[in-house]
């Protein structure tokens, strides 16, 4: 039992990264149709910005966090007007092709200039663990659970109540509508992907405080697993990709604590295969008919 | 020996020439299906180049290096046309093949060592079992419209990659060596040519026609009554059997295999040869697969720029031409352009093709074939009539 809810603070921390990675592809989808596949090297990039941030100008965790996820703010700019833009229009197939030869494009630019081995993540909060009764809990993992939950109230904060996160909703809704109701649809979907960018980045600075390595092909498995959480939520739901990261991050602790750590990366897989079978909008979603 | 093919192949090309083209102009923008000319030109080339390889590695004149770049440009063949009928015929976007090269490779070569099963048994039970793999994840994510499958084969290529490190019958991380040297180029040149007329076969039956019906709009193909769902997982578990095969031939050419051989790296191969040749054209996505097996043993200098490069011309094509460099039309069709009798059409909707410039990505292809598929059953019969008689 105490092992359990040891595991289970573990998940947590886990499931909070993976939510906020989920969070920029449950945007993205909701404004574009688009599985943006290059959101996981956006998540590598943000990271080893935050590692240049911490080593070559000695920063703390905050100015760190914030550059990383200027960064990735940037760039989550760039590949949505160099790459997604032109292709707006043309078929799904194309947009997806792209999406994967920008995510392709990252990784490998990223192991041609930063070398594929992995680095240590500057030690940016000094580890210290906390005993309450038999649980043992590090103050690393407060902050990565305290900065998820602190981004995630920003983020709603700015999909509910801005005029911004009502462009946003109404994207998403319907594009063409909101388009003759005069919304700039181009300039939504830019900021939508840069704030899914930026959490992205953030996540990737929590990663690298919390398992002290990055390396150019850090993106892939996680962008996976992300993708699939925000599938497991409700793909296009924000509170679900909260939720579906959280899930995956628990299912995923449990499985290398209780049966195989070989098979850690199976469970994402296997969560996928299940509840595109079992319920495909996802835990949250409503069975609605799929739109053309 | 050439001469023997020379005379029927070219005496039909030019008879037909002249009934045919005026079909063709009347129907403007519809695909010229039977136009004559190049496409037996084509075929002349192929037959010719395909004699002068026999006749060649039969004599034992190649040596063993380029006969193995042979080999593997038959095998890429295989994956590349497999391939494309998933992603440029279905339109649905599978991107794990290398997976279900694995699942061929692994399962055939194990029979092979184990089993005593015959190589030709072997490989067809490999495809099988890819095909199967297919099946189980082509059924749950084609059901839903969306790019679940997408996700679904990018993650199965790690998934089979975990799965033969933890069984203990692979050889795990390490391999598995001493496979015996079953292919040879005959094994592979049949395996090839098997390939293409069961696929440019299917593509042409009535089932052909409705996956190209549900590439150009599933909702209007399920409205006219297709069966969505099943043109789209025959197409994806098609593809993964050839896949598997191709992968069984690989096996047992190489003789050893790890699970690092079948990693995304190669899937990306087997993509950008799709894209290159043209996104529903199988003869571009032979000359690709030629090309890009080929073109990599030449510039082994660059060997580390390699996936940069890949990967920025994905990202180039189709930002300029959405339905791969060559677009959708076969060779033949492509050269015949420059002919006058067989000019598809002047009109904005030409397509692919030496016409439009670049920038005019969404009116490319899209209208052009939207009519092309509407029209195509009913100009059929007419034109094959002109050609037998």
């Amino acid at each position: 039992m105490v092992e359990i809810i040891q595991q289970l603070i573990n998940g947590l921390s886990l499931g909070s990264i993976y939510a906020l990675i989920a969070l920029g592809y449950t945007m993205v989808y909701g404004v574009l149709k688009l599985i943006n596949f290059a959101h996981g090297d956006v998540y590598m990039v943000g990271a080893f910005a935050g590692f240049f941030a911490a080593t070559s100008f000695g920063w703390g965790f905050f100015p760190t966090l914030l550059f990383a996820m200027a960064v990735a703010a940037v760039l989550g700019l760039l590949i949505e007007r160099v790459a997604y833009r032109p292709l707006r229009n043309a078929s799904r197939i194309a947009a997806l092709i792209t999406a994967i030869g920008v995510s392709l494009f990252l990784e490998n630019l990223g192991i041609l200039i930063l070398h594929p081995d992995p680095r240590a993540f500057p030690d940016l909060i000094g580890l210290r663990t906390f005993e309450i009764g038999p649980l043992l809990i590090n103050n690393r993992q407060l902050v990565i659970i305290g900065t998820s939950v602190l981004l995630m109230l920003l983020l709603h904060y700015i999909v509910t109540r801005t005029k911004m996160g009502k462009a946003m909703r109404a994207v998403a809704e319907d594009g063409e509508t909101s388009r003759l109701m005069g919304i700039n649809i181009d300039r939504t979907i830019a900021f939508t992907f840069a704030l899914g960018s930026a959490l992205a980045a953030a996540a990737g600075v929590l990663v690298g405080i919390y398992y002290t390595r990055i390396d150019p092909l850090m993106g892939f498995m996680p962008g996976l697993k992300a993708f699939v959480a925000a599938v497991l939520g409700g793909i296009g739901l924000i509170p679900g990709a909260m939720l579906g990261g959280l899930v995956m991050g628990i299912a995923e602790v449990f499985v290398v604590a209780f049966i195989s750590s070989s098979w850690k990366d199976g469970v994402a897989f296997a969560i996928l295969i299940l509840i595109l079978l079992l319920k495909p909008s996802g835990l949250l979603g409503r069975a609605a008919r799929e739109k053309a | 020996m050439e001469g023997e093919n020379l005379p029927p192949a070219s005496s039909s090309g030019v008879s037909s020439a002249s009934t045919a083209s005026s079909a063709v102009n009347a129907s403007r923008n519809i695909r010229p299906r039977l136009t004559p000319g190049w496409r037996f030109g084509v075929y002349f080339i192929a037959f010719a180049g395909l004699l002068w390889l026999n006749v060649w590695a039969y004599l034992g004149r190649f040596d063993y290096y380029v006969l193995g770049i042979i080999m593997m440009m038959g095998i890429n063949t295989i994956l590349a046309t497999s391939l494309n009928l998933i992603n440029g015929f279905a339109g649905q976007f599978a991107i794990g093949h290398a997976g279900f090269m694995a699942i061929g490779a692994y399962t055939a070569a194990l029979l092979t060592m184990h089993a005593r099963v015959s190589f030709a048994l072997a490989l067809v039970l490999g495809g099988l079992a890819a095909g199967a793999v297919g099946l189980f994840i082509g059924i749950p994510t084609l059901r839903l419209r969306g790019d679940y499958l997408a996700i679904a084969t990018l993650g199965l290529g790690e998934i089979i990659r975990v799965i033969i490190v933890n069984l203990p019958i692979t050889g795990g991380a390490f391999g598995l060596s001493g496979i015996l040297p079953y292919t040879t180029f005959f094994w592979v040149e049949g395996a090839v040519i098997l390939t293409l007329v069961v696929l440019s076969n299917f593509i042409r039956s009535s089932h052909g026609r409705a996956l190209l019906a549900v590439r150009e709009d599933e909702f209007a193909a399920e409205a006219v009554g297709v069966p969505t769902t099943y043109y789209k997982v025959l197409a994806f578990v098609m593809g993964s059997f050839f896949a598997g095969v191709a992968g069984g031939l690989f096996a047992h050419y190489l003789l050893f295999i790890d699970p690092s051989q079948f990693g995304i790296i190669r899937s990306i191969d087997i993509l950008i040869m799709v894209v290159l040749g043209g996104l529903g054209s199988l003869s571009g996505s032979v000359v690709a697969a030629i090309v890009l097996t080929a073109l990599p043993e030449y510039l082994r200098g660059f060997a580390e720029y390699r996936m940069v490069a890949y990967s920025a011309l994905l990202i180039l094509i189709m930002l300029v031409r959405p339905a791969g460099l060559f677009g959708r039309v076969e060779i033949w069709e492509l050269l015949n352009r420059g002919r006058p009798c067989s000019r598809p059409g002047a009109g904005p909707g030409a397509g692919p093709g030496p016409g439009p410039g670049p920038g005019s990505t969404g009116p490319g292809p899209e209208p052009r074939t939207k009519a092309e598929s509407g029209m195509k059953p009913g100009l059929e019969p007419a034109g094959r009539q002109e050609v037998t008689g």
